[in-house]
């Protein structure tokens, strides 16, 4: 079994704050993880291998510093760590993202055939949930998203169950490998890696792949330019023009501030007072 | 690496040629086993106003196993505002899967060639989306909360939130057609449906085979939804925050909304503690609410809580930081210990309720 991990780092999305007056984001000191959904797909990845031995190798494209999160993943037991980094990746949309993921996949295909792609759901700073789509079309993958639990897997029929979060219920899906996986939150939980992790993982290096190295030819087909949208504007939201109105009494007191409280609303709400009294009352 | 931190594009771009006959709003109605997703309906109306900006036609594609629902369907999806719809009914499309549905909708879209499309950022609807996008080569943009036709350019301008809801992004596809939006439950308005609207039914034909198609439903479990919370229907919600400082200080938000026949929801910090489950998390990275009555209590109103309860019809905000966020935008404030407030809220409430009663 040789299983893909792809996972990204994001910057701590608890710990974001926005410049009060200049309205941008202040990246300073915000520390940087990996995206905690992709721990999940690594964990499962890991415990495939487990069961029924093989590889895995973790992948990511982003800047040179991202080189900390493949570390921490391979800390936590995966073999192999490949970043794909070059200026003419910046600006990447989903659409141009997934296009040189597939492409950096298909070159680790060619020393070592891909049985699995795991990715997180989605991603904490992105939220879009489209790379993992995206690279399953590219390389015409059968495409299993938002997996709750992997049922069983036959590396020697091909074969693979899964039970996914659909609306209103839990499919189980049966297809055929290689597929692209993306996994719930929720569904397993990292392990620590050992000290022969951690010893070896000091030891492998994270390779780093180039725009051509990931075997992509036209630089058009990444970066701003194979990116078909475009951000106009960033900006904080907009305040809303007036305050709650604060309820005070004279004293304070709990049950007098709930009472005058209830008053207000229903003076100003008749219609919620009546909806209220008809369903509860 | 991401689509959101791109310097704002300041030259006008045209779009490809190959595009320009590309005309008219889609919204994907989404259905399973026959049920219409609400969401579908709510994209309706937002889809009528962007059509009536752009002087052009509302279209439902409606999708699912032959059968009399899909008409009805349609009729329904006129109701809601739709000029017509695309109707492509086929045995693989029975249940959900990525391959049948992609290929259906692909297709349609290259047939008849819609300006925009949007879907439900549902669990089905994101994985549609992606697909159809790539398959496409179009872009995408994901849970938008706001969409406006660009009058110069006839653009879709689509605005969402970024960076955990820390900020919003406006993104454009201008040189690629269909334009693509998801939009998740509940962020725009549900329409009234009017059915004396009535519109077109254009059938299309899917020329698939079950045997072709790799990924086969084995079974399908239903949720058993007895006890399982909704909140992105709810019409009232207490929710409580970190501010209650202890997991069994929670308890007092059930009994409030016991009282109220409302659902509980968290924020996402005690969602994480364990004092409340995924299910009832409010906000960018839980659900979107829209009920007519919110009460928070012990929740500072983060950007990240806000985008998700910001359209409550009215917002009673509790805490005893009288410069907490949430005050700048709930309608009615408590300045106090969500601890004393939260059961004399209980017992006020009880009280009038109790009156009301007696009167009715």
């Amino acid at each position: 079994m040789h299983s893909v991990v792809c996972i990204k780092q994001v910057p701590d999305s608890a710990q974001i704050r926005v410049h009060p007056v200049t309205n941008t984001i202040m990246r300073q000191g915000v520390p940087a993880i990996v995206n905690p959904y992709d721990l999940f797909a690594l964990e499962e990845a890991l415990r495939l291998k487990d069961q029924l031995g093989g590889t895995v190798t973790v992948l990511s494209m982003g800047p040179p510093m991202a080189e900390a999160a493949l570390r921490k993943c391979l800390a936590f037991g995966a073999d192999d760590a490949i970043l794909v980094s070059d200026r003419a990746f910046a600006g990447s949309d989903t659409l141009a993202t997934s296009f040189a993921l597939a492409a950096t996949i298909r070159k680790i295909q060619e020393n070592m055939p891909v049985d699995l792609i795991f990715t997180g759901k989605q991603t904490i700073d992105g939220d879009t949930a489209q790379v993992g789509p995206g690279i399953a079309k590219r390389l015409d993958f059968q495409l299993l998203t938002y997996a709750s639990k992997i049922v069983a897997v036959s590396p020697a029929e091909k074969r693979i169950t899964v039970e996914r979060r659909a609306e209103g219920g839990v499919q189980v899906l049966e297809t055929r490998l290689p597929c692209l996986i993306t996994m719930l939150e929720g569904t397993n939980e990292m392990r620590f890696g050992d000290m022969a992790d951690l010893f070896r993982a000091a030891r492998t290096p994270v390779k780093v792949w180039d725009r051509e190295a990931a075997g992509i030819d036209d630089p058009g087909s990444v970066g701003l330019k194979g990116s078909p949208t475009v951000v106009s504007k960033v900006f904080a939201p907009k305040p809303r023009a007036k305050r709650a109105e604060i309820v005070e009494t004279a004293d304070n007191d709990p049950a007098g501030l709930a009472v005058t409280l209830l008053a207000k609303v229903f003076t100003q709400h008749p219609k919620l007072d009546r909806e209220l009294t008809k369903t509860v009352g | 690496m991401n689509d959101t931190v791109k310097k704002p594009a300041k030259k006008k771009v045209e779009l490809d040629p190959r595009f320009a006959g590309y005309k008219g709003v889609w919204v994907f109605i989404e259905n399973e086993r026959g049920q219409v997703h609400p969401v579908s309906w709510e994209l309706l109306g937002e889809g009528r106003k962007l059509a009536d900006a752009l002087g052009v036609e509302l279209a439902g594609v409606v999708m699912g196993p032959p059968g009399e629902r899909l008409a009805a369907i349609c009729q329904e999806a006129f109701a809601y505002g739709a000029d017509l719809c695309y109707l492509a009914s086929h045995p693989a499309l029975a249940d959900y899967r990525n391959e049948p549905y992609t290929q259906g909708l692909t297709a349609l879209v290259n047939a008849y060639q819609p300006e925009i499309l949007m879907l439900g950022a549902s669990t089905l609807g994101r994985d549609l989306a992606g697909s159809v996008a790539t398959t496409l080569g179009t872009g995408l943009v994901a849970d938008c909360t706001e969409l406006v036709i660009e009058a110069d350019t006839r653009n879709l301008a689509s605005t969402r939130p970024t960076f955990g809801g820390s900020l919003l992004c406006t993104i454009m596809t201008q040189r690629h057609r269909p334009q693509m939006a998801t939009v998740r439950p509940r962020v725009m308005a549900m329409p009234e449906a009017d059915p004396a609207r009535n519109g077109r039914i254009v059938e299309h034909p899917l020329a698939f085979v079950e045997d072709a198609i790799v990924t086969k439903v084995l079974e399908f479990i239903a949720d058993d939804t007895r006890d399982k919370p909704n909140l992105p229907f709810a019409d009232i919600i207490v929710a409580g925050g970190r501010g209650l400082k202890r997991p069994e200080n929670f308890q007092l938000v059930w009994e409030l909304a016991k009282v109220l026949g409302a659902e509980v929801g968290a924020s996402r910090p005690v969602v994480q503690a364990g004092w409340a489950e995924l299910d009832r998390q409010v906000g960018q990275s839980g659900k979107t609410v829209r009920p007519k009555l919110y009460i928070a209590a012990g929740i500072s109103g983060a950007i990240q809580h806000r985008v998700g309860m910001d359209g409550a019809d009215v917002i009673i905000a509790i805490n005893n930081d009288p410069n907490a966020p949430i005050f700048d935008f709930a309608h009615f404030g408590i300045v106090g210990n969500a601890m004393q407030i939260l059961p004399a809220l209980t017992h006020a409430f009880s009280a009038h309720l109790a009156q009301a009663r007696k009167a009715g």
